[in-house]
């Protein structure tokens, strides 16, 4: 099996959908003959010719607003946002329009689009304030969207594929220092990751440590790390943010009987806010010890100087005393 | 003194010349008068306490029938506006379809009672679903197009707005796009003078936002909103442009807001009276009815026959919708995603 960069299984999906369903078209800022600002469809415009991949006006709102109406009207619409931090312009269209049009049309009309955008930050992403933010939990909080989050090139790839094929509008979160970084054996040929499921990629028993995205990686570290300390951390790639897989994570805690979850964004009402009240909710009498976090801090966003951006993130230090803290309470 | 035969055989030359039959412009009328019926039957059912939310289109009757009659009503699509109720019926919605939105009852074909009234939906009509954010929905009509364009089905998409909404940044996005691929949209502003409360003069520098078509590639017309005809006229040229490949026209109808903005609006604190009675003289329904006696389509006996009809439909569409069911509660978490 090949060995692919998140990057490459992302444009493969595509590639190998639009090749499959003439309805499918990308949609974004420079995805045409320049193939993306980072590359996922390079190539796809010399192929499959301007219609199909259509290098819009620098307008966010009209990239999804446009990929609502081509979804009426039986296109399958994959928009492309530049970088995460650039689709506030387009925040009424996604969660006025798109997340609502199943609900508000009692079921008559669908939205089946994607927006794919790269969020994210850290040292090696060099984004500063606005090439590097978390946007998640603002748009996992509107039901009729789905959000997904991949962090290794097989679920990337078979998430990309699930989101395109799905009736609903998903919002596909790509982790900008994972394009280039990871690497991971992906099939050539068609295979689909269901949208939903998380997926334990560590089994332990100590306690259980959920991430996604750039932290899976700082959590997979972390627990390498702490398996010399003898704690068997068990890591679950959270994955899909929206709809939550719930049973995974609970069964995880009701096995270790401690959580802590790691997120990059802000912690205050963070994503991770959302996984701890399930647990306090749902499994306080498995719980052995304090529901923890550890996420970005509270400032605006990621910082651009090399020291303020690693004093703002979640570093394998941090997530190494909370786990030490956490095992021994 | 004017010859009354020759100013008939003038005036009649009108819709002829248009190409439009005699059984063309009744049913345009009856379309127009129903529209009227059901949204002052709807003003009553709200005063009586029976519903709790009515928005009107009083007075933007002509301009939407108008426009919607010069598109081919089973093929094209229409993205509405909660002011669009002509335009919907005549799309094919029924008096029924309406009143149960109005009524929020199950059966509702627009939402299923879930938004307020007027949030038009048709899938099978090719009515698309409606939000309350102003102005979204220039964009999805631009979509529409598109598909339409990249798919080669024919198809031209009409969307509507009022000129507070044009100064969303949605409507200028939309409108850049239409323009920079000459999609087969028609772009239609019911101007009637005030967003809310708002004047025109505080939401745009200029006197006909129809000039703002030339700063994006394409035409832009004026149209007298009261004249059935007239609308009708630029709607055939819009949509023969559209059809053609030439792109999209945006047709400004200047009408009439002959209601409150609303059943939770008081337009006495910002209107003057004299402004609300000059909209009357504008009523494009009085302005159709006196076209249509001129002509010689309408006589008493015939208007006697139609209204007749009309308060049937509208009599038996509201007793129909107050009997109808309210939506099972149990339904309420239903259609957040696809359901199979
Ligand atoms: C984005 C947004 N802001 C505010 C409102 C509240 N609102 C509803 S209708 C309206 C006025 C719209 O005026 P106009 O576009 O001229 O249309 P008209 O009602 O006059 O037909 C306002 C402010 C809204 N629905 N959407």
């Amino acid at each position: 099996m090949p060995e692919l960069r998140l990057l490459d299984a992302i444009r493969q999906a595509m590639y190998e959908e639009m090749k499959r369903d003439e309805r499918v078209v990308v949609l974004g800022e420079d995805v045409g003959p320049k193939g993306g600002v980072f590359g996922a469809t390079d190539g796809f415009w010399a192929e499959f010719g301007e219609a199909r991949v259509l290098d819009t006006p620098l307008a966010e709102s009209t990239i999804v607003g446009a990929a609502i109406g081509m979804a009426a009207n039986g296109l399958i619409p994959i928009a492309e946002i530049q970088f995460s931090d650039f689709i506030f312009p387009a925040t009424n269209q996604i969660v006025s329009e798109a997340a609502r049009m199943r609900y508000r049309s009692n079921g008559a009309f669908g939205c089946p689009i994607v927006i794919r955008a790269p969020y994210g930050g850290g040292v090696e992403v060099h984004g500063g304030l606005y090439h590097s933010q978390s946007i998640e939990a603002f748009f996992a909080h509107v039901p009729g969207l789905k959000v997904v989050a991949p962090s290794v090139p097989y679920d990337a790839k078979g998430l990309l594929k699930a989101a395109i094929r799905d009736p609903d509008p998903v919002l596909y979160l790509e982790h900008k220092r994972l394009y280039r970084a990871v690497r991971g054996e992906v099939p050539e040929d068609d295979y689909v990751v269901p949208i939903g499921p998380a997926v334990v990629r560590r089994p332990g028993t100590t306690l259980s440590l959920f991430a996604y995205g750039q932290m899976l990686h700082e959590a997979l570290a972390v627990a390498a790390e702490m398996a010399g300390e003898g704690i068997d951390v068990e890591v679950v790639d959270l994955q899909t943010l929206r709809p939550l897989d719930v049973e995974t994570i609970l069964a995880s805690v009701r096995k270790t009987n401690k959580a802590l979850i790691v997120y990059e964004d802000n912690r205050f009402l963070g994503f991770g806010a959302e996984v701890a009240a399930i647990i306090a909710e749902e499994a306080f009498d498995a719980l052995d010890g304090p529901v923890m976090r550890v996420a970005g801090l509270d400032v605006p966003a990621v910082p651009y100087a090399d020291p303020l951006a690693a004093a703002f993130m979640p570093s394998r230090a941090k997530i190494a005393d909370a786990v030490r803290r956490l095992a021994t309470y | 003194m004017v010859d009354r035969d020759r100013q008939t055989a003038t005036v009649q030359a009108r819709h002829v010349t248009l190409g439009l039959s005699d059984d063309d412009v009744l049913r345009m009328y009856h379309t127009l008068a129903l529209a009227r019926a059901l949204d002052e039957r709807m003003w009553v059912l709200q005063r009586a306490g029976l519903v709790p939310f009515v928005i009107s289109g009083q007075g933007h009757e002509g301009a939407q029938v108008g426009v919607m009659w010069a598109t081919d009503r089973a093929r094209d699509w229409l993205v509405p506006f909660y002011r669009s109720l002509a335009a919907c019926l005549a799309k094919g919605m029924s008096a029924r379809d309406l009143m149960l939105g109005l009524f929020a009852r199950a059966e509702d074909p627009s939402s299923g009672g879930r938004q307020m009234p007027a949030h038009w939906a048709h899938p099978r009509l090719k009515i698309l679903s409606t939000s309350s954010p102003v102005g979204t929905q220039y964009l999805h009509a631009v979509g529409i197009a598109y598909a339409a364009k990249l798919r080669k089905t024919g198809e031209v998409c009409v969307t509507s707005v009022g000129e507070g909404g044009t100064s969303q940044g949605d409507w200028h996005e939309a409108m850049n796009f239409a323009g920079i691929h000459k999609l087969p949209v028609v772009f239609m502003v019911e101007n009637n003078r005030y967003a809310i409360s708002v004047p025109q003069r505080l939401q745009m520098a200029v006197d006909d936002v129809a000039v703002r078509a030339a700063g994006y590639g394409f035409p832009g017309v004026v149209v007298d909103g009261s004249d059935v005809l007239a609308c009708y006229e630029a709607g055939r040229e819009a949509v023969r442009r559209a059809r053609a490949g030439e792109g999209p026209t945006l047709i400004e109808a200047k009408v009439e807001r002959l209601t409150a903005h609303s059943s939770e609006d008081r337009q006495e604190k910002y209107r003057p009276t004299a402004d609300v009675e000059a909209a009357r003289s504008r009523d494009p329904l009085v302005v159709f009815k006196h076209y249509l006696e001129q002509v010689g389509l309408l006589d008493e006996r015939r208007y006697t026959e139609i209204h007749a009809q009309i308060r049937a439909e509208v009599d038996d569409a509201t007793a129909y919708a107050e009997r109808a069911p309210w939506p099972d509660p149990a339904t309420v978490t239903r259609h957040v995603y696809y359901e199979g």
